[in-house]
């Protein structure tokens, strides 16, 4: 076994194992932070498969902002009381279980089926996701929108701003 | 290199001066009509390099923008429409103790984003540009922050509109996938040969394209928030967004309906006859509705909506004539809106207080002036000669009977007709009837200088229509390789 497999093989295990765990705890906060350790290992999977990129945004977007926004969510609802939260078992569960199931279908189907008349993709294509490749494109291709989007933000971050102050003088 | 970066010299020159220098001015200078005659001359000096730079035709950037052309000449219309409601808003701002520096910030980036819209020849670029234009709208709809009508709109048009923008990037991302390509020339050359290899994915991202768009011009069935945002928001910001944001999303349309639209594929019949539709019923709904109201900002605001369907009928057949109507009747509508919104800025009173149309009665014997020239706007609007809006609506009246929509152009004239009943009617309230209630008037200050600038485009537009057709027809659309 090389070693980009073991590697590939320990985050597998791990994102499985925090997965299972973030909809088992009956505690809300541990629930979060099993969420969070699950997308780190997701975050390694994306390493090992040289989406470098993809990696370095998983980590800021959902393991930074999102998480942060879900942990405020928790703290400022104060579900302390956890039988509020048991569940019926109602709609929301079978619906949730087919739902589980026909994910899993898909995902087998997509990665058992042989499609005929494709080859396999060349070895320049795994550069596409390197950090390198995104950045060459996105200031030579993609700059007028790249900078278009700074004006973009400016204005967000005003109007955020002027909506939400209290005092304005 | 020189020559390229002259092309989009308006661009550069409109980002520099919101961008970088904006900041640093802002940062040390608290004077409010600084500020204010700062971003008067940005754009001022914005339109001047657009006139300069419209015969320099071109793609820049890797085919993201186009320069040239009419993308020019909604430059300049956008700077036109945004220096007479800046101007028009200062004075209504300062009565309504709501002046701020950021309004005239905000109101350039909106201007900003328009001109991407105009300049665009990527879908990203114009996903971008309908952001910038609309973020900028949703905070100045909102500006009157005490007035609580005032942030129910802002409120109701962030919301809508944060919606409609996930089915604009979402029907981008469809037709990215059944054509492999954002840029204009590109998907249409996929739609006309009949080679598209996912024509139903094609079919849906359209169809999702078409519901965004529908939902910024305001048309039906997307068009139920504009009378409540319109009426609800800084009356000089309605002036500004319900011309210049229309003018912008048509500005965006016509390039993408010249390619999609003018094939004779089996697609290109289904959006013809989508738009059609749409374009049929929008203005038989905005008219009727029209005719319901009491409220004189909600009056308009539908009528709005009826103009959008108007205009619609241009990009049916995505002619050259169709667009040239367009942008003809977009430079009509853009004048004659804003000034009969300014005069109801000037009329209003606080927490929206004399808007109803019984406060118009008598008002040809208060106010002369303002009266004549309100009645000027609405023949405009209605589409009588010899003023600006009727020889738009011929130009539009034309050109769907040339692409083959006859039946459109009989629902059109039908619904003018129908028009005609509420736009008179406000001409009869204000002539012959007697007044009533507080006839105290406020004074119009600055805002005098949009009304004299309208009052003389409205009715030039409409005595010598050859003069700005044959501009139009000197800057043409840029046709995508």
């Amino acid at each position: 076994m090389t070693t980009p497999v073991l590697l590939f093989s320990l985050f597998a295990i791990g994102a499985i194992a925090s997965a299972v765990l973030t909809i088992t705890r009956r505690n809300p906060v541990a629930a979060a932070m099993s969420l969070v350790g699950h997308f780190f290992m997701l975050t390694g999977l994306y390493l090992t498969l040289n989406a470098q990129f993809v990696a370095a945004v998983q980590v800021l977007v959902y393991a930074g902002a999102i998480m942060v926004l879900v942990v405020f969510v928790i703290m400022l609802l104060n579900v302390g009381n956890e039988q509020h939260l048991s569940e019926k078992p109602g709609m929301r569960k079978t619906v949730g279980t087919l739902l589980a199931v026909l994910f899993a279908a898909q995902i087998i189907g997509v990665t058992t089926a042989r499609p005929t008349g494709m080859t396999a993709l060349p070895d320049s294509s795994v550069a596409i996701g390197t950090t390198e490749a995104i950045g060459q494109s996105l200031f030579t291709t993609y700059l007028f929108p790249f900078e278009a989007v700074s004006i973009l933000l400016l204005a967000a971050l005003i109007g955020s701003v002027i909506l939400a102050k209290r005092q304005l003088s | 290199m020189m020559p390229a970066l002259f092309q989009v010299l308006p661009l550069v020159v409109i980002w520099l001066a919101l961008g970088a220098v904006g900041i640093v001015i802002q940062a040390y200078v608290r004077n409010t009509k600084l500020v204010f005659g700062y971003y008067l001359g940005t754009l001022a000096l914005t339109a001047i390099l657009a006139v300069v730079t419209a015969g320099a035709k071109g793609t820049m950037f890797s085919g993201m923008i186009t320069t040239g052309g009419y993308a020019n000449f909604f430059d300049v219309l956008f700077c036109s429409a945004g220096i007479l409601s800046m101007i028009a808003a200062r004075p209504y701002l300062q009565r309504l103790d709501g002046e701020l520096d950021e309004f005239y910030t905000l109101l350039v980036s909106a201007v900003t984003g328009m001109m991407l819209m105009a300049h665009s020849n990527h879908m990203l670029v114009t996903f971008i540009g309908v952001e910038l234009m609309s973020i900028s709208f949703y905070v100045m709809s909102g500006f009157l922050r005490s007035d609580i009508r005032s942030v129910e709109a802002a409120l109701k048009y962030f919301l809508l509109g944060a919606f409609a923008s996930g089915f604009l990037v979402y029907g981008m991302a469809l037709i990215y996938g059944a054509t492999g390509s954002l840029e204009f020339g590109a998907i249409g050359s996929a739609v006309v040969s009949d080679a598209l290899r996912f024509p139903v994915l094609f079919a849906i991202g359209a169809t999702l394209l078409v519901i965004g768009f529908c939902f910024k011009i305001a048309a039906f069935p997307f068009h139920q928030w504009a009378p409540d945002v319109y009426e609800g928001a800084p009356t000089a910001v309605t002036a500004f967004m319900s011309t210049g944001g229309k003018a912008a999303a048509f500005s965006a349309l016509i390039p993408i309906a010249s390619v999609v639209m003018a094939g004779d594929s089996v697609v290109t019949g289904q959006m013809q006859l989508m738009v059609a539709i749409v374009s049929a019923v929008t203005m038989l709904v905005g008219n009727i509705s029209a005719i319901a109201q009491s409220n004189v900002k909600r009056m308009l605001a539908y009528s709005s909506i009826a103009h959008a369907g108007y205009m619609l009928m241009g990009i049916v057949n995505g002619t050259t004539s169709g667009s040239e109507a367009i942008v003809f009747y977009a430079t009509a509508y853009t004048f004659m809106q804003i000034g009969a919104f300014v005069i109801v800025g000037i009329l209003e009173r606080e927490e929206g207080g004399h808007l109803q149309l019984d406060d118009y009665a008598g008002l040809g014997k208060r106010q002369p002036v303002l009266a004549a020239l309100m009645s000027i706007f609405l023949f405009s609007l209605a589409g009588i000669p010899p003023l600006g809006g009727f020889f738009g609506k011929y130009l539009l009246f034309v050109s769907a009977i040339d692409a083959g929509f006859t039946w459109l152009t009989i629902v059109a004239v039908a619904s003018s007709v129908i028009s005609v009943w509420f736009y008179l009617g406000l001409v009869v309230k204000m002539y012959f009837t007697e007044p009533s209630g507080d006839t105290s008037e406020s004074p119009s200050g600055i805002a005098a200088i949009t009304l004299a600038v309208s009052t003389v485009a409205v009715i030039a537009l409409g005595i010598v229509p050859g003069w700005i057709t044959s501009v139009i027809r000197s800057w043409p659309p840029m046709l995508t390789p």
